[in-house]
């Protein structure tokens, strides 16, 4: 028996029904299996057809992986389950929002850099700004550690949606 | 909306329950569920059982619902009704029984306020059922039953909670006729037919097999009797051997030379071996237990698998397989039969046959032979003469969970399904009791025997006030011997004989047990009572308890150590030899 230990993370879209304990199934499934959730993100997308989508980033060897896609499957609320790692090109996007406090020369860096990170000043005081950044979590990432320096207060995330590229949908 | 149609959600319950078909619900009242003991008093099509215990009430519809085929069905209060329900929840989960179960709830203005008996019963249950529901509105009282049947029975079968707050008890709403076929569940459609290429390269390789096995369990019985039927057939038209999962006995008759018994950590010596060596493993609606497959990497090392399961997560879960047909057994198995018989498929005789004789060697070792006594009556001696008495008859069989489940397993023969009960996934003590009070429902004229360990039934012991009540034949066969035995075997060949707690101290005098229950106690001490003891004990047309005095040192084998692999197991003669047996540490982990 093959049996290949590597962990891989991979990053599934859900579409479920909208209905009360939904996202508590999925949550349950994850911790009560011992599966590791890195992110997970839920809103409703669809009201007309009552239909919500979660978009789970899981790592995991390849067998915990297949096993995790079934298991999301097998919920009797889940309409569509797909693992957009294993199908190809997809996009990954998220939203922070970085509060830095600072004067001065540090304050001028901390536009600058936000510049080039085209993340966008949502509010700003004389002595803070709250930076509204998007991206793909590699990006969102190395824009808050460059800001580490330049005094962050605080920063919250969205989590990652995502979806395939192409004509194609769910 | 006219009046004629609208009702109240208990009155539009019942009528769903009718209109699904259900009648028998095994319950327990309470303030919640009051409105809906109302309207049961009010009809006569729906018959309730009342339990002693909900714990019970659910392990009787899962008897009931196994032995019949149909869904079992079970009523119970809020909060202390529903957390009594949890483990026969979770046994049903485990052991893929279709259940629906109702229970109370405080009204929907008190939910989340701790009132009184007030449970979180849905996110409680959500872990161990298949589906769980809150109805919030009486509107879908009569919907939501529908549904819930629909999923309990579907596809992999589980257990459906449906929890009912009292004031949609109370209200007014209109009746929802059951759903046409194909419009049951708006996307819960679960795949039967299997992909048919894949079933051609499986005969493909099956054609080709010079050491093929099939490997079948309880969802064969649950596909129903036609795939029961075209299991048979196609192992007849192969000619391959087959072993079964303890969920599978019966899936296949017993009596039949193809048959290599039970395989697994008791399973027979021939069946675990064939397990071993088989170049082809054709597995139907069995699911890979750590019970069946001991250790991982030297479970079955050279063999293609053919892996044929309804629930796609039940496919490469604990083992990689070569080939996945996820579909319903039976439409798999007929297309299987078609392709086979299309091909004229021809397998090789010669390696058949010197499979055969391999299994034959094998055989020849007699894996549940026991050493015999005049002074003690062996737990085997007594099975085999349980066996001999009812082989004849239409007997049913629930066990309790220990070595005498075990002993059931090795020594009585099903020739046919849903006549095997027991508690596989989860190992319930006391499920054996109530679920053969639930069989005895179903099949009153049957003989209905619990094979029992005095530790287990003490467990649900009250059903049989339950079983007094609706005079129900039920015989609890105990072999009694004063230990958790299972416990003790393994403290025995694992703990260096440290017996810690599985010593049976002041049992009660089941005789006298009985007797207060209004039954038959019977009892058998020396290996010559036990023709007699069992005579009686079929001929009474009552309840009985029979305490059958068992060697109290007699340890289950074959047996497969946790984590060790198949060609580990230790049968009987050799352990009397060896004694203490070394496990690795890491299989010590393991239960
Ligand atoms: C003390 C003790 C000792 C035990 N020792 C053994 C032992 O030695 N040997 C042994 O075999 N077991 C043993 N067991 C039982 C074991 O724990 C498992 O319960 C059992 O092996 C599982 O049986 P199964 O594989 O047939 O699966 P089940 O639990 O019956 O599951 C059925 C499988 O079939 C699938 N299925 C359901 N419906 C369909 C359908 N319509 N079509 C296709 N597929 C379907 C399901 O998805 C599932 O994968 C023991 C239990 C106890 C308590
Ligand atoms: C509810 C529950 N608790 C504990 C266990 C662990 N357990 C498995 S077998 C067993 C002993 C059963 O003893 P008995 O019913 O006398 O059967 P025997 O093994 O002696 O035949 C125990 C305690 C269990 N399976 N279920
Ligand atoms: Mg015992």
């Amino acid at each position: 028996m093959t049996k290949d230990r590597t962990v891989i993370r991979h990053t599934f879209s859900v579409l479920t029904d909208n209905e009360p304990g939904v996202a508590a199934r999925i949550i349950g499934l994850f911790s009560g299996r011992g599966y590791n959730i890195d992110s997970m993100t839920v809103a409703e997308v669809d009201p007309e057809k009552n239909l919500s989508r979660f978009t789970i980033v899981t790592t995991g060897t390849e067998m915990v992986l297949e096993q995790i896609r079934h298991q999301l499957e097998r919920l009797v609320s889940s309409r569509a389950v797909k693992d957009l790692t294993a199908e190809g090109p997809h996009l990954e996007r998220e939203l922070a929002l970085i509060k830095v406090k600072g004067e001065g020369a540090k304050r001028i860096e901390a536009l600058r850099l936000a510049d080039v990170f085209r993340a966008r000043v949502v509010d700003s005081t004389l002595e803070s700004f709250v930076f509204e950044v998007t991206g793909s979590t590699e990006k969102v990432n190395a824009f808050i550690s460059l800001m580490k320096d330049l005094g962050i207060v605080e920063v919250a995330r969205t989590g990652v949606a995502a979806m395939s590229r192409g004509a194609k949908g769910m | 909306m006219s009046t004629e149609t609208t009702m109240n959600g208990a009155q539009l319950l019942l009528r769903a329950l009718g209109d699904q078909g259900v009648d028998t619900v095994f319950g327990y009242p309470g303030g919640a569920v009051l409105p809906i003991y109302d309207e049961l008093f009010k009809q006569n099509s729906i018959r309730h059982i009342l339990v002693r215990q909900e714990g019970g009430a659910v392990h009787a519809a899962e008897g009931y619902a196994r032995s019949t085929g149909k869904v079992g069905c079970v009523l119970v209060t809020s909060g202390p009704g529903a957390t009594n329900a949890v483990t026969g929840l979770t046994d049903a989960l485990m052991d893929s029984i279709p259940i629906v179960c109702l229970t109370g709830q405080v009204p929907t203005h008190l939910i989340g306020n701790d009132a009184f008996q007030e449970a979180d019963t849905t996110g409680i249950t959500r872990p161990c059922t298949k589906h769980n529901y809150l109805v919030k509105s009486v509107a879908d009282v009569s919907r939501i039953v529908h549904e819930a049947f629909y999923v309990a029975k579907s596809g992999r079968p589980g257990p459906v909670v449906i929890d009912l707050p009292k004031d949609v008890l109370f209200a007014q709403g209109p009746y929802t006729p059951p759903p046409p076929a194909g419009k049951e569940h708006k996307n819960y459609r679960p795949r039967l037919k299997g992909d048919l290429r894949a079933i051609e390269e499986a005969v493909a390789l099956m054609a080709k097999a010079k050491k093929p096995l099939f490997y079948c369990g309880g969802g064969v019985i649950n596909s129903g009797p036609r795939a029961v039927q075209l299991l048979t057939e196609f192992v007849k038209l192969t000619g391959f051997p087959i072993t079964l999962t303890l969920m599978g006995l019966g899936a296949y008759p017993a009596s039949d030379r193809q048959f290599l018994g039970m395989l697994g950590m008791h399973g027979l010596y021939e069946a675990n071996w064939a397990m071993h060596d088989c170049d082809v493993m054709i597995a139907i609606g069995a699911r890979f237990d750590d019970r069946v497959t001991g250790k991982l990497d030297a479970f079955s090392p050279g063999s293609k698998k053919i892996h044929v399961d309804i629930d796609p997560s039940s496919i490469n879960k604990n083992v990689r397989v070569d080939l996945a047909i996820v579909g319903d057994c039976g439409h798999v198995l007929e297309d299987m039969i078609k392709v086979w018989k299309a091909r004229q498929a021809q397998p090789d005789k010669k390696a058949l046959a010197e499979w055969w004789r391999k299994i034959g060697e094998w055989r020849a070792r007699d894996c549940l032979k026991y050493k015999s006594s005049k002074e003690l009556i062996k737990p085997q001696y007594a099975l085999e003469r349980l066996y001999h008495h009812i082989k004849d008859k239409d007997f049913y069989i629930t066990t309790e969970v220990g070595q005498h489940q075990m002993w059931a397993a090795q020594f009585l023969k099903f020739e046919k399904p849903n006549h095997w009960m027991t508690s596989g996934g989860l190992g319930t003590m006391g499920y054996g009791l109530p679920a053969a009070m639930g069989v005895q429902i179903a099949h009153p004229e049957a003989l209905v025997i619990d094979v029992a360990g005095e530790a287990s039934i003490l467990m649900n012991i009250q059903e049989m006030s339950t079983i007094a009540q609706y005079r129900l034949p039920v015989k609890a066969f105990i072999l009694n011997n004063e230990y958790m035995g299972m416990v003790r075997q393994w403290q025995e060949l694992l703990h260096g004989g440290r017996y810690a707690e599985s010593y049976m101290d002041s049992l009660p005098d089941f005789v006298k047990l009985a007797e207060a229950f209004g039954a038959v106690g019977l009892r058998a001490e020396k290996p010559g009572d036990v023709d007699g003891l069992i005579q009686e004990m079929i001929k009474v047309k009552r309840p009985v308890i029979a305490d059958v005095r068992v060697d109290k040192a007699e340890n289950c084998f074959p047996m497969i150590p946790s984590g060790k692999a198949h060609y580990e197991m230790i049968l009987g003669d050799e352990a009397a030899k060896t004694g203490e047996q070394k496990v690795s540490e890491d299989g010590m982990v393991l239960v």
